[in-house]
């Protein structure tokens, strides 16, 4: 018997997937939108690139405009990189414990190259 | 009904060894694989910046990689991932808005996509390779 008065639906209502489902998503969304200028300009400055040498390369990256947009470029690219994973993993792997070590994995992966690229750039932005 | 009394001439569902994927199932694949394609490519831009911070000597020796053949035919891949994702995933943000599911309509937005990739990879590559 229902202790309290509450219906089933209730008592369920707000505790599904109703209340956080829709995270994953719109993040995933949002990171994506983010980076249609984002992908565009690095796209662009990479072949403008093409056989720059050490010192041109740095002289780029240390930009402070350069520094901002390639900071956002890589840290948001991971991130929406490390979403997209994460649903090809939970679609294709079927087995929980493989699943959750590679989710796992691949967020770690990313959150370590976006902290080292970041600390990269910081360095040759503010000399060192 | 049991397994065993079932009738077996009825239509299967599609096996894929026999199965030709339409068009626009073969480009829903491609934005998949070229997403995974460009997660790796993510890090190896992120192993980029952080020879570059590096000393004059590391990074020439990932800079010899990326002028080799191995190297080119990376960035160029990257290139094209890159841009198909791009633009791909700009007529998937707008499905997301409720635009263009007819068939006639994502079938055209496709055609488009492809165009457009074809040209923006086509162009980066000539430019790039003129500038080396």
């Amino acid at each position: 018997m229902n202790s309290d008065l509450r219906s089933h639906l209730g008592r369920a209502r707000g505790l599904g997937s109703a209340k956080s489902g829709v995270h994953h998503f719109w993040v995933q969304r949002l990171t994506a939108v983010a980076l249609v200028p984002l992908a565009a300009w690095f796209a662009v400055s990479l072949v403008m690139l093409s056989g720059a040498d050490y010192a041109m390369v740095r002289a780029w990256i240390g930009s402070p405009f350069v520094m901002v947009l390639l900071t956002l470029t890589i840290v948001i690219g991971l991130h929406h990189a490390q979403l997209g994973l994460q649903v090809v993993i939970e679609d294709y792997v079927h087995n929980d414990g493989a699943k959750l070590a590679m989710i796992v994995a691949v967020k770690f992966i990313a959150v370590f190259f976006g902290l080292a690229a970041t600390v990269a750039i910081l360095r040759i932005g503010f000399g060192g | 009904m049991s397994a065993a009394n079932r009738p077996t001439s009825r239509p299967l569902s599609p096996h894929l060894q026999v199965y030709r994927l339409p068009f626009l199932a073969n480009l829903s694949i491609l934005h998949r694989a070229t997403g995974i394609a460009l997660s790796v490519g993510a890090l190896y831009l992120a192993t980029w910046v952080v020879f570059a911070a590096g000393s004059f000597d590391t990074y020439a020796k990932f800079q010899s990689f990326n002028g080799s053949i191995v190297g080119r035919l990376v960035l160029g891949g990257w290139l094209f991932s890159l841009f198909f994702h791009l633009f791909n995933g700009i007529r998937h943000l707008f499905w997301d808005f409720g635009y263009g599911f007819e068939l006639k309509d994502a079938d055209r937005s496709g055609w488009i996509v492809v165009a457009v990739t074809a040209v923006a990879t086509a162009a980066a590559w000539i430019v790039g390779l003129r500038l080396i």
